[in-house]
């Protein structure tokens, strides 16, 4: 390890990380991110009645449902992806069996 | 007799019966006030997944995430009442889904989602003063061990995961590119994904081992920027402890 | 660890309401705040981060209620170790004011389901539910408040009533009782019985905490009313009345308002929580 490298990875970092040591959270501070927090809460509340979402019987399995067009990901191509083809996410939706809860 | 196996078995099961010697009160079989519960299950699950995985929500919208939420539960719903640990098979679930072959990069970003809730929840720590990093002769950094916050997670992939992740639920630029080793750190109570340089991932793994410093970022190869990483993990409170090598042999 | 300074080894007769981690500021800047707060223990079982470091500020200005989900009390099984070490080691470096679960069972065959399952009120039920009552009183080394469920249907093979079978709990286990006065409205809607007959028949003198929610409206295949224990929405009128009737007997009890789905800011919130104030000082006037 060269003296030249080490030097000037300290001298970067302290001098990084006493900027970031300015701003101070605390535990009163606000949450910034509520999803992360609201993500895996326990609570005793019950669902929405008796919706059929606990009695659909489309699964992902076999062929009776395919993915809807929907979300970023039909947005996203990545041409550089292992097998150097273009990839999307965009697909024709085909029969469903709806609805859901 | 309604044994618990007997109520169980029909909640994740949409085509069973309902359950014996249930009624509403009176003389009526329950009917659907069984699927009241049967409702309840799959909902709430659901909803924790959803809650859990937010970038997957985002990427595929919330009607193709929740026919998959649904299929996960079923095969595999919690096995601890501790609802923010639900959901550490799901990556590997979606990266099963057949249906799901043109998105090979799902299952890596629903690993960001899960590390952001695991670092949350992670033990607390305090980084260390940089000045004493600053302070170690060369010979003695070189041979000193790094302690990492608990709070670290570290996700490889062959695809750009944190740019994907970003441009789905912060609105960054568009993806593209090649792979991405991504970190998730925690400077106090909030994880923030961020995206490793090349041979970072080496070098914190190095770091965990128990590798010492000079060891360790060797590992990192040629392209490896110290500056950059050793900058991110003092500024994200993440490096906890040096141990210089004598008090550890 | 147990703090000594504070002082808060009981609810207050006063309202509280469950605690969202989105009203922290809200509920630490206002100038009249509720009198205590209730959080879901399986919240607060990481090893650390912000719920935690929020749960610590809270519990040196209000009282705290752990209010346990996923215990599984009814359960045909044992109950989970992992879990009731976890709920120990709570109640021990928090020291809450008071510890409550449900008369219900959320774990079968270590399959959690979060959702609180019914169970059938029967001699057998009577005993586990009561062995299991007195393990968690022993682990936590306090007594528990015990909560009547909201019931969606009944089993055929129950001899008891519900309100026989939680007293004859309390006089196996001296365990105390959570009475939920809108699960008390939705189960005897939903199962065609008087709820202000179930609040007379009920072992008040066991109350330690009452319980207050919103429900949603369905109905079941003959077209009766099937109301749903949602905590989505304002409680209803005659909930609050059932509350009245219920205060007239039992004096006046720490009220809590539940609201934990569509959670609205915290103004509606202790909007909620005062008119729980209005109804305890009818009580007393």
């Amino acid at each position: 390890m060269s003296k030249t490298l080490k030097t000037a990875a300290i001298v970067g970092a302290v001098a990084a990380s006493f900027a970031a040591h300015t701003s101070t959270a605390t535990a009163q501070a606000k949450e910034k991110c509520f999803g992360v927090s609201l993500a895996g809460e326990n609570d005793c509340a019950a669902g929405p009645g008796t919706t059929c979402a606990g009695t659909s019987t489309v699964d992902f399995q076999g062929n009776a449902w395919t993915l809807v067009d929907s979300g970023t990901c039909t947005e996203i191509e990545l041409p550089e992806m292992a097998d150097g083809s273009a990839r999307t996410g965009s697909l024709e939706e085909l029969e469903r069996d709806l609805p859901q809860g | 007799m309604t044994s618990q196996t007997s109520f169980h078995s029909g909640l994740l099961a949409p085509s069973a019966p309902v359950p014996e010697g249930l009624t509403d009160g009176h003389d009526h079989p329950a009917g659907r006030r069984y699927g009241v519960y049967r409702n309840n299950v799959t909902v709430a699950l659901r909803q924790a997944l959803a809650d859990g995985f937010p970038a997957i929500v985002g990427l595929i919208g919330r009607e193709n995430f929740d026919h998959l939420a649904r299929g996960f539960l079923r095969q595999a719903p919690p096995r601890s009442p501790v609802m923010s640990q639900y959901g550490s098979a799901f990556p590997d679930f979606l990266a099963s889904v057949e249906q799901l072959a043109q998105l090979p990069y799902l299952g890596d970003v629903a690993r960001i989602d899960l590390a952001m809730r695991q670092s949350y929840h992670a033990a607390d720590s305090t980084g260390i003063d940089p000045a004493v990093l600053q302070a170690l002769d060369e010979p003695t950094l070189l041979t000193t061990r790094i302690d990492l916050a608990p709070s670290l997670r570290v996700i490889r992939s062959r695809w750009p995961i944190g740019a994907i992740w970003h441009y789905t639920l912060r609105g960054a630029d568009k993806p593209s590119g090649g792979p991405q080793d991504v970190a998730v750190l925690r400077a106090e109570y909030d994880p923030e994904p961020v995206i490793l340089g090349p041979g970072a991932t080496e070098v914190l793994a190095a770091f965990q081992d128990g590798k010492p410093f000079g060891a360790a970022i060797a590992a990192g190869g040629a392209a490896f920027d110290l500056a950059r990483l050793l900058t991110l993990l003092l500024a994200q409170n993440a490096i906890t402890a040096l141990r210089p090598s004598s008090s550890v042999s | 660890m147990p703090d000594a300074t504070h002082a808060f080894r009981h609810l207050p007769a006063c309202p509280g309401v469950g605690y969202k981690a989105q009203h922290f500021t809200d509920i630490l800047t206002d100038p009249n705040p509720v009198g205590w707060l209730e959080v879901h223990a399986e919240n607060y079982m990481g090893d650390g981060g912000r719920p935690i470091a929020q749960l610590k500020v809270l519990s040196e200005r209000f009282p705290i209620s752990v209010h346990g989900v996923g215990l599984s009390i009814g359960g045909e099984g044992r109950l989970d170790p992992d879990h009731l070490a976890r709920l120990k080691h709570l109640c021990d470096w928090l020291d809450p004011a008071s510890f409550s679960e449900h008369l219900a069972w959320s774990t079968h065959d270590s399959h959690f389901l979060n959702d609180l399952l019914p169970l059938p009120y029967t001699n057998d039920t009577l005993a586990r539910v009561a062995d299991h009552i007195d393990e968690v009183q022993t682990t936590l080394g306090r007594r528990m408040l015990l909560e009547n469920p909201s019931s969606y249907l009944a089993f055929a093979e129950s001899t008891w009533s519900e309100t026989d079978f939680l007293a004859e709990l309390v006089r196996r286990t001296d365990c105390g009782l959570l009475l939920d006065v809108n699960n008390v409205f939705v189960s005897a809607t939903n199962l065609d019985y008087s709820p202000q007959g179930y609040i007379d028949a009920y072992p008040l003198d066991a109350v330690g905490e009452i319980h207050l929610g919103g429900h949603d409206e369905d109905e079941d295949d003959h077209g009766a009313p099937l109301l749903i224990d949602s905590h989505g929405r304002a409680v209803v009128d005659p909930v609050w009345q059932l509350l009245d009737h219920t205060l007239a007997q039992s004096g006046p009890k720490p009220l809590l308002v539940e609201w934990d789905t569509d959670v609205p800011d915290w103004p509606v919130l202790a909007a909620e929580a005062r008119r729980a104030d209005a109804a305890l000082n009818r009580v007393l006037a």
